[in-house]
């Protein structure tokens, strides 16, 4: 048999809200060892019913199958993928960096304002950035900060949303 | 892709969303125990029977089990698997959801097994567990392990109660789930807090749970592909499974082979869900299954898919699988479809309401020609080896010959029960059945060990059907200890041990593909008799051909339970095999 192509594929699965759903969904994916990329949860605009964006990267046979047995869960209301060029996605990232670099060094405030980020603290010992974007948009500000020394840095999973109006 | 099932998911919200909370509405409700309240649900749900084992954690049910004697009976097994296995039994042979109930910690974890079964082989169960106090949890308390989370991958739906308020709606749900759609089982875990604490008890049914459809509408359109393409077969060839008979479908189906004239083979599953003489009938597919079948569903042009999963035994490598049909795929779960084998027209539903809905689309038919290739190569079959399977030349009495012996003397109407190895593909080859739900065998996990709790369950489920449990030397020590559970609560099954002092299925493949090392194979076992006796259980062994049929008619004319050990040749193999990993058309014949 012919391998087949392995992309990103993006779910979006809605539960209720119920202790050890999470689990049932990681099961489908632990069972055949495909590892979760990203995972975000977030109640959606209708109470009670949960919204789980997962990345994975993997077959369309195989993501096909895994959203029909995550589906089938009794708690489960819905579950459905999707290939990038549906989605609008988003991630945000955030840098801690010392405060010192900010006061002495005139080109981290270039960096700030050609990345559009944000500032959201700023302490006598560290500052705290925010960058919205793409993985490679908050990758680009990352690759430029981290010659004056990230403290500490965390992104999170993309979410993201259909393109198709409804 | 998104936008579809967004619209789907508005439809399932507005959907009557508060419903689900609003469940039960207390009418009259009464002040009850928690304990008392889960016998209740168990009576509203008309359940008779139940298997367990007290313990700590579900002592307080067991006082109100105890209460209740004469509404519910209660079977004490002796060891909590014995307990899942016996649920088992009961519900396939009844088609009623069978019940357990064990203890926290090790009670719970030694259920496992019979669940795992249970969710493979779609069998309704609903498992209760006792568990610590809700303040305990997560404390590494006596006897507390989370069952929820290590039966998650095995049950279709679990939950863990840890408020007496919850019991009512909780265990409603769970007998509706457990048996709706396609069945499976349900666990739930019950904290000791909660069986001890008071509820305002009001019961109502569960008739639908809004985040699971248990029965997806047909879409006509499918139903007229399907039929479209039924109608221009010129060989078509039907495998159905255990489908037909959990959906009690079986005069359906029956109507739509006899109207398409198609021939149609059993999985291990579907076996019993018709006559095995209807002349449509044309045996068992997989890996042991029949020559015929096997063989010719790779030359096939259209092959009608009904309540089965194409699982790995039946098709050989998919490579070559059915490549020259068009298939079509009648399922009620969506998950099956294009799992492993891909689909032309895939028809969703309960086959009790797709199959009459392409019955009478379909024109009435007959496949003469077709049919006499089933003939040719099951001739095949049978003078190679069943012919020599049931008339051995031999001194050493054959398995075969004994299943054939017990079809003649129950006039093939009993519940047959298997364990897991050479044995089971021999009844499951040889057994006659002129009625459903007759045969009960570990299909999916192949679970050595289940014949014995799983007969005693058939028994209890259908006291009016003779039962004879088929084992071997090896899987009758696994879960031996229910004959205790014969022995108390006076179960009359007819138990055959088909002796052959081997694994025996393990014993074949290592002749076949690992040069005759019988790798821990070879087994030394009990005195029967002398076991059989301890536990007050009438047991005769036989070795000679001549004395069998005597042996096997006292059996049956006995009283009671009774376990018949008979020798048989050690190093027989079954045969037809499909050798793994090879082309059900490559099926071997020796």
């Amino acid at each position: 048999m012919t391998e087949e192509l392995e992309k990103d594929y993006t779910m979006a699965l809605f539960s209720r809200n119920r202790a050890g759903i999470l689990n049932r969904i990681t099961s489908v994916f632990s069972r055949i060892k495909l590892n979760i990329d990203s995972l975000n949860v977030s109640e959606t605009e209708n109470q009670g019913v949960y919204r789980y964006s997962v990345r994975v990267h993997t077959t369309e046979k195989l993501i096909r199958r895994i959203t029909k047995q995550i589906e089938k869960q009794v708690d489960v209301l819905k579950a459905v993928f999707a290939t990038d060029d549906l989605i609008v996605q988003q991630e945000v990232a955030l840098y801690k960096i010392p405060s010192s670099v900010m006061i002495d060094d005139i080109q981290t405030e270039d960096i700030i304002r050609a990345h559009n980020a944000k500032i959201l603290r700023i302490h006598r010992e560290y500052t705290v950035i925010e960058k919205t974007g793409h993985k490679h948009e908050t990758q680009a500000l990352f690759d430029e900060l981290q010659p004056y020394g990230i403290l500490e840095f965390v992104r999170s999973g993309p979410i993201s949303i259909g393109k198709l109006n409804y | 892709m998104f936008r579809a099932e967004n619209s789907t998911l508005k439809q399932i919200i507005n959907n009557n969303w508060q419903q689900i909370d609003d469940e039960i509405v207390a009418e009259k409700s009464i002040k009850l125990l928690g304990a008392e309240a889960i016998i209740k649900c168990l009576i509203a749900e008309d359940v008779e029977i139940m298997f367990g084992y007290p313990g700590g954690a579900i002592m307080p049910t067991y006082d109100i089990i105890h209460q209740y004697q004469q509404q519910i009976k209660h079977i004490l097994v002796r060891h909590e698997q014995g307990a899942a296995h016996a649920a088992q039994g009961y519900a396939r042979a009844s088609g009623k959801v069978g019940v357990c109930i064990a203890t926290s910690g090790p009670g719970a974890t030694n259920l496992i097994t019979g669940i795992a079964d249970a969710q493979i082989d779609s069998t309704p169960l609903v498992c209760i567990t006792g568990q610590v106090h809700k303040d305990l949890l997560g404390t590494d308390a006596f006897q507390e392990t989370d069952i929820i989370d290590i039966s998650m991958p095995i049950t279709k739906w679990n939950y863990k109660i840890t408020e007496a308020s919850e019991i009512p709606k909780v265990l409603a749900r769970a007998f509706y789930i457990a048996k709706s759609g396609r069945p499976g089982p349900v666990l739930i875990d019950i904290t000791k807090n909660a069986q001890i604490e008071f509820l305002d008890f009001t019961y109502k049914k569960c008739k639908q749970v809004n985040s699971y459809l248990a029965e997806p509408t047909p879409r006509l359109q499918a139903i007229k592909e399907a039929a479209a393409i039924i109608n221009t077969a010129q060989k078509p060839l039907v495998v159905f499974g255990q489908g037909v008979i959990l959906g009690k479908a079986e005069a359906e189906f029956k109507s739509f082979l006899e109207k398409s004239g198609i021939p149609a083979a059993a999985t291990i599953m579907g076996i019993s869900a018709i006559d095995n003489q209807h002349p449509n009938y044309v045996g068992m597919l997989g890996m042991h299954g029949n020559y015929a079948p096997n063989l010719l569903t790779n030359e096939c042009d259209v092959l009608i898919a009904i309540g089965m999963r194409f699982d790995d035994r039946v098709t050989g490598t998919l490579d070559t699988y059915a490549k020259n049909a068009k298939v079509i795929h009648l399922e009620i779960d969506d998950s099956e479809v294009n799992k492993n084998v891909p689909v032309d027209v895939a028809v969703i539903g309960n086959v009790k309401h797709t199959l009459p809905q392409i019955t009478k689309r379909i024109n009435s038919n007959q496949h003469p020609d077709w049919f006499a290739k089933f003939a040719a190569l099951g001739k095949q079959e049978f003078d190679t080896v069943i012919k020599h399977d049931l008339n051995p030349s031999k001194d050493e009495i054959s398995m075969p010959e004994v299943i054939n012996l017990v079809n003649e003397l129950t006039d093939s109407q009993a519940i047959i029960v298997t364990d897991v190895g050479q044995h089971q593909m021999a009844a499951c080859r040889y057994a006659q059945f002129k009625q459903s739900r007759s045969l009960i065998t570990s299909g999916g996990l192949g679970t050595m060990g289940f014949c014995i709790p799983a007969a005693m369950g058939a028994k209890l489920g259908r006291p009016d059907r003779t039962v004879v449990g088929i084992v071997g030397d090896g899987g009758v020590q696994m879960n031996i200890q229910e004959l205790g559970t014969i022995m108390q609560s006076e179960i009359d099954v007819k138990i055959i041990i088909l002796n052959n002092e081997f694994l025996g299925m393990v014993r074949q493949w290592q002749e076949l593909y690992f040069d005759k090392r019988y790798a821990s194979t070879v087994m030394s076992n009990p005195n029967y008799q002398k076991l059989a006796e301890a536990y007050d259980i009438a047991s005769v062994k036989v070795s000679q051909r001549e004395q069998l049929k005597t042996a096997l008619q006292s059996m049956f004319a006995h009283q009671g339970a009774y376990l018949l050990e008979v020798m048989v040749g050690q190093e027989n193999n079954i045969f037809p095999m499909i050798s793994p990993g090879t082309s059900v058309s490559d099926m071997r014949l020796k």
